[in-house]
């Protein structure tokens, strides 16, 4: 089991990052890990691009993911996981979910929303896992579980055995939420290695 | 499970735990103005039993009630970002010769890259210059363990203790152990004039008192369990504090370190001892050369911002290439991709006004802080200038009074509602004594949104959501002197327009107030308006709607062969579209589109 490591979450302000990372810390604190986050709040919330710092080991001091070293990208939009591939290295592997949000430039008709952007990663040799969470969410009938089933899919590069995320669920989410979080957990970890 | 409630280790962000910090070391009275990233602190502190917490309208008045409260014995705490010090100032450099009689605490959050402020100042200066203790924490556990720190300084002290925390301590999350709340002292009244009024004779005893205090603090500082030397191996040794302390220990593991905990006043034996050991001295820290300007002061040789970059936040890998270049490996370049910076939301009342203004090309704009700052950008690009809370009101006044009768009509000053609270009814007043033909918009969204909706005193509601008195705008307006005052809704495009151009053509200094609820409030979450979508085959590709810039309205190009294949015109070059799920039912874009391509489905 890896004793340490650096999972990033990025994607645009609205789409449930914060309560995504907050279960995987959870998780990782659950499986004895020291854990540290960091998140920013205040202007960055309106719709711009948004990341958390997840980082776990025995013993934690930065809260920060230096470039070059996140393990996993947990990316909830396609281009917001290019933005980030000054902090990958060749071993990452990148959990992308492949909804596309126009960035306002391309919403005005002024730029273009780049074509396959993600061969630029793959290019690198970096491992890239793509899934459609929102296709999940209607699965299972709640389109705000689309978080939830990224932390399924990137469960998958994690020791911490699945049981612990969905106790997790338990714990911290709302009971009325709780049935198809836990759904969408599940569907989105079989996602990856089906 | 571990980290539940009923757990003694939890989970929390630097600001919950500076609030169980503040919580445990008994404060009673606390006061605060919101402001990232300082704002979770006072909103979590009121959940406890057993302390007064309140908004107020500005960090002036909150350090104020703080410095009251302690004057009357008990522990009072005041909260508020880097900036708000700047307000705060005039109380906090004479509460330093006051001292009082409960501890007073006041919190600093700076925000080094100005990931959500104007500026980047670096307020352990303030320290220095008002001459107060100041403490700053590394990490949750330990802002909630200096917490009662600060408390026991400022006591032993008898003066106010700064302590300063930065985005990575304040939206931090780490496992923090909690403890129990110290006894608390019943509040009293004490006349000790010689000691609170300030008149020069007794200020001029206090400020002696300033200098032993600031004496026994620099002894204290030596044997402080705060300030530590961490053994290591190897000739080069770190002193550093707050954040960039996690950073020196994960760049540099092995090495010896000097973590300070007070960042003033400084151990200057301790440090002189430590710089003994080593051969190299690298002072690191975020941000100004504080630490290394006054080492240097003691004639310690030691790099600093030679090798540490003075601008923005540091990491460890920064840290690590500062210090030994070759050791960091080449990293993968960004690419070249379409930014995505914040916006208003969709809905925004905000963007009504924006659009407006973004129409009247020779009006110049003076605009402030809070979510209208967004309507700086494209495609509205309808702000001129923002320097800091209120300046929109009194820089429109100064801007027309240098422009004299050629600046009639020209200037318009914009702000919301708290910032109208904060600090433009002032520039209001001035406005109207010194006969300003500038026009002031207040956008009235009833709350703070920005920070993360904070009730204010227009909100007609308390800290806590309890219902509070909510001032009268207008009335206020008129009381100041205002001889004009319209009130519109800014959803109504057109309506507004015409109000904006007979106030902005007036001679008369005039108040335009623009009224409808943020949509992020939960009471308009909940009342959701019937959404709009676009009738596709009426679309003419005229972009009337596009230019609102709202996120929910996307503009997809067409080539002439698409266009004709969807049935418009080979010249169409595009057509918009409203993603449903985003749109928050403003109309706004509906008031605009001259082709009746866009309606509710109710409507429809
Ligand atoms: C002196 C100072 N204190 C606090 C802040 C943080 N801050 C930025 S905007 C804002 C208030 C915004 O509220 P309002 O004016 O009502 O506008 P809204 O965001 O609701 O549109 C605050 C508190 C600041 N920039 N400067
Ligand atoms: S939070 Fe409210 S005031 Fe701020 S942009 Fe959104 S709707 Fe406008
Ligand atoms: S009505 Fe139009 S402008 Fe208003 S939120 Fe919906 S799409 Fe945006």
């Amino acid at each position: 089991m890896r004793q340490s490591g650096n999972i990033l979450f990025s994607g645009v302000g609205g789409q449930g990052i914060l309560l995504a990372s907050e279960l995987t810390a959870y998780a990782q604190l659950e499986a004895g890990f020291d854990v540290k986050k960091s998140e920013v709040h205040g202007m960055a919330q309106r719709g711009g691009s948004v990341e958390a710092h997840l980082r776990y080991g025995e013993r934690v001091y930065s809260p920060l993911i230096d470039p070059g070293t996140a393990d996993i990208l947990v990316a909830f939009e396609i281009l917001e996981a290019a933005r980030y591939l000054p902090y990958l290295h060749k071993d990452s592997a990148v959990v992308v979910n492949t909804q596309k949000i126009l960035p306002p430039a391309v919403a005005l008709g002024k730029m273009e929303y780049p074509d396959n952007i993600l061969d630029e990663l793959t290019d690198r040799g970096i491992k890239v896992v793509a899934i459609d969470a929102f296709a999940v969410a209607k699965e299972v009938g709640e389109l705000r579980t689309a978080n939830v089933a990224m932390v399924g899919a990137m469960s998958n590069f994690l020791a911490a055995s699945p049981q612990v995320f969905l106790d997790v669920i338990d714990k911290k989410v709302k009971p009325a939420f709780r049935e198809v979080n836990k759904q969408a957990f599940e569907a989105g970890r079989k996602l990856v290695y089906n | 499970m571990a980290f539940d409630d009923n757990d003694n280790k939890l989970w929390l962000s630097g600001n919950e735990a500076i609030a169980l910090g503040a919580w445990e070391a008994g404060v009673q009275v606390a006061s605060g103005y919101p402001g990232t990233p300082s704002t979770e602190i006072m909103g979590n502190l009121v959940r406890y039993e057993g302390v007064y917490g309140e908004w107020a309208p500005n960090e002036k008045v909150g350090l104020e009630v703080a410095i009251g409260a302690s004057f009357a014995g008990v522990r009072a705490f005041a909260t508020m970002k880097h900036v708000g010090v700047n307000v705060a100032a005039d109380p906090l450099f004479t509460a330093s010769y006051t001292g009082g009689r409960g501890g007073l605490v006041v919190l600093t959050a700076d925000d080094p890259q100005m990931h959500s402020s104007q500026n980047e100042q670096d307020n352990r200066n303030y320290a220095f210059a008002a001459k107060l203790p100041m403490l700053e924490p590394s990490d949750p556990a330990e802002a909630k363990a200096m917490m009662r720190t600060a408390f026991e300084l400022s006591e032993r002290f008898d003066c106010p203790v700064l302590f300063r925390t930065t985005t990575r301590i304040a939206h931090v999350k780490g496992v923090v152990e909690k403890g129990e709340r110290v006894a608390t002292k019943p509040a009293s009244v004490e006349k000790m004039p010689a000691k609170f009024v300030m008149l020069p004779g007794n200020a001029r005893m206090r400020r002696a008192e300033i200098e032993k205090r600031m004496a026994a603090a620099r002894e204290l500082a030596e044997t402080l369990p705060e300030n530590r030397v961490e053994q290591g191996s190897g000739r080069r040794g770190f002193i550093c504090a707050g954040t960039s302390y996690n950073y020196v220990k994960e760049a540099f593991p092995e090495a010896p370190v000097l973590k300070l905990g007070m960042v003033w006043p400084l151990p200057e034996g301790m440090i002189r001892d430590f710089a003994a050991t080593v051969d190299e001295l690298i002072v690191v820290e975020e941000l100004d050369p504080f630490l290394e300007t006054h080492i240097k002061a003691m004639g310690i040789d030691c790099h600093g911002k030679d090798l540490i970059p003075s601008q923005g936040e540091l990491n460890s890998f920064i840290v690590r290439k500062a210090v030994e270049p070759d050791s960091v490996g080449e990293l993968f370049a960004p690419l070249d991709l379409p930014m995505r910076p914040p916006n208003m939301c969709a809905g925004c009342p905000h963007r009504g006004i924006f659009y407006n203004l973004s129409k009247m090309k020779d009006v110049f704009v003076s605009g402030d802080i809070g979510c209208y700052t967004l309507g700086f950008l494209p495609p509205l690009s309808a702000m001129d200038s923002c320097v800091c809370m209120g300046a929109s009101v009194t820089v429109a006044h100064g801007m027309s009074k240098a422009l004299g009768e050629d600046g009639m009509g020209k200037v318009v000053a914009v702000l919301g509602d708290s910032t109208f609270m904060h600090s433009g009814m002032t520039g209001l007043l001035n406005a109207v004594y010194n006969e300003s033909n500038a026009t002031v918009i207040i956008l009235d969204n009833r709350t703070t949104a920005m920070t993360g909706h904070q009730n204010n005193p227009a909100s007609g509601k308390n800290i806590k959501g309890e219902p509070a008195h909510a001032v009268n705008l207008e009335k206020l307006c008129e009381a100041i002197g205002v001889p004009r005052v319209r009130v519109v809704n800014p959803h109504e495009i057109n309506k507004t327009k015409k109000v904006l151009k007979e106030e902005i053509a007036s001679p008369d200094p005039s108040v335009v107030i623009s009224r409808a609820p943020c949509v992020l409030l939960p009471e308009m979450v909940k009342a959701k308006k019937p959404v709009y979508f676009t009738n596709l085959e009426n679309c003419s590709g005229c972009m009337a709607c596009v230019r609102l810039g709202c996120p929910a309205i996307s503009w997809h190009p067409l080539t002439p062969e698409q266009a004709e294949e969807r049935g418009y015109t080979k010249k169409q070059k595009g057509y918009a579209e409203i993603t449903e799920v985003q749109c928050n039912g403003c109309g706004q874009c509906a008031e605009l589109c001259k082709f009746e391509a866009i309606s509710t489905r109710e409507e429809n």
